[in-house]
């Protein structure tokens, strides 16, 4: 009797920490699950090393800007086919965006900090097709993706706080159902 | 040079320095171009709410939402610094399209004729302000990606995954614009 309760003890026990091993090794993939912006750096530095992407946010923030893709008017436009210059700007990323990843790979480039520059694939769900879709009902709604939410409150339109709010609840309410949605 | 820097760029200039951001933040830490998770981390810093998919350790990724404040700052920067010298021109098309929807002011970046706080208090103004706000949110989170994540670096680095998500965004797009909008301008 004694022997059985002994043995249950151990193994709750053994539970506990593979429950705690769990936690702490699933971390990467609970931060990685539908996400896009992904931090591959194994590496620890000090907290104002992230300086660097406060500068790299501000030229990115006054390229949305200047290029006018932020503009409700030119997501119109484009939606509308009544322009090309959303679809020269994006294209023209993509463009140089593929020869840069190419380049990296041919080259093996590494970061400034001597890491091997590491890229997750992507895996297909049906979230891509629903969410999609849903996002661009959004996107011709707002004239805003993600990105331009934030350039465009800089730039001083502080409704948009709102629409920012509503988009960080939206992704909340996403987390709250994501088990019953189909993937 | 300022009043160069001031006329709005074309996109032949602009949009390849926006994919320069694919490899720059590559380079400098190793990190993946995206943006709408920055979303998820501040609901993970501010209200996981006991959520699974909020329950992960966003310190980790602090570093998007640095990068998300930068934009924040540039786009204040531009505005302040470098601002166009007139309003965006935009096809004359939709200059009359918009105008039987009351819309005249083309000044700003958003139609001040819809965004604005007293907008909040009509149902044409929730609908676009805050519906198209939830809309984002969920989408992009669902979709795994927005327009930074899936399309200008997930097609850089020819994920088709992100092909497919990159084609529903713009016929959710086309839907809206096309088929709904006109509804909804007209409320």
């Amino acid at each position: 009797m004694e022997k059985s309760q002994e043995l249950k003890d151990h193994f709750r026990d053994q539970e506990k920490i593979q429950k705690t091993f769990l936690v702490h090794n699933t971390d990467f993939e609970v931060r990685t699950l539908d996400a896009s912006g992904i931090n591959e750096s194994e590496l620890v530095h000090p907290w104002w090393f992230n300086i660097k992407y406060l500068l790299a946010g501000i030229i990115f923030g006054i390229l949305l800007v200047k290029s006018e893709v932020i503009s409700w008017f030119r997501i119109q436009e484009m939606f509308r086919l009544q322009s090309f210059h959303m679809y020269g700007v994006i294209g023209s990323a993509v463009v140089t965006g593929m020869i840069s990843i190419w380049l990296i790979k041919k080259f093996k480039v590494k970061t400034i900090h001597g890491e091997p520059i590491e890229l997750i694939p992507r895996k297909f769900n049906k979230g891509q097709i629903y969410g999609g879709l849903l996002f661009g009902l959004g996107w011709a709604l707002t004239g805003a993706c993600p990105g331009p939410l934030y350039a465009i409150l800089g730039t001083g339109a502080s409704v948009i706080l709102v629409t920012l709010l509503s988009a960080v609840a939206g992704t909340w309410l996403y987390g709250l159902m994501r088990e019953r949605l189909p993937h | 040079m300022l009043e160069i820097l001031r006329q709005p760029w074309p996109w032949y200039i602009a949009g390849p320095l926006i994919g320069i951001m694919v490899p720059a933040l590559l380079i400098l830490g190793n990190k993946s171009f995206g943006i709408s998770s920055s979303l998820r981390h501040i609901c993970a810093a501010c209200v996981p709410a006991n959520i699974p998919f909020f329950k992960y350790d966003w310190k980790k990724e602090i570093w998007n939402l640095v990068f998300v404040a930068g934009i924040l700052l540039g786009g204040y920067l531009a505005f302040n610094i470098l601002q166009n010298p007139g309003p965006v021109l935009v096809n004359p098309a939709l200059v009359s399209d918009l105008n039987n929807y009351g819309i005249d002011n083309f000044n700003g970046l958003v139609p001040a004729d819809i965004f604005n706080w007293s907008a909040l208090l009509t149902i044409k103004g929730i609908i676009i302000i805050v519906g198209g706000g939830l809309l984002v949110g969920f989408g992009t989170r669902y979709a795994g990606g927005c327009t930074s994540g899936h399309s200008i670096m997930g097609l850089s680095s020819l994920q088709w995954p992100s092909l497919v998500a990159t084609i529903c965004f713009m016929v959710g797009g086309f839907v809206m614009t096309n088929l709904l909008l006109p509804y909804i301008l007209k409320l």
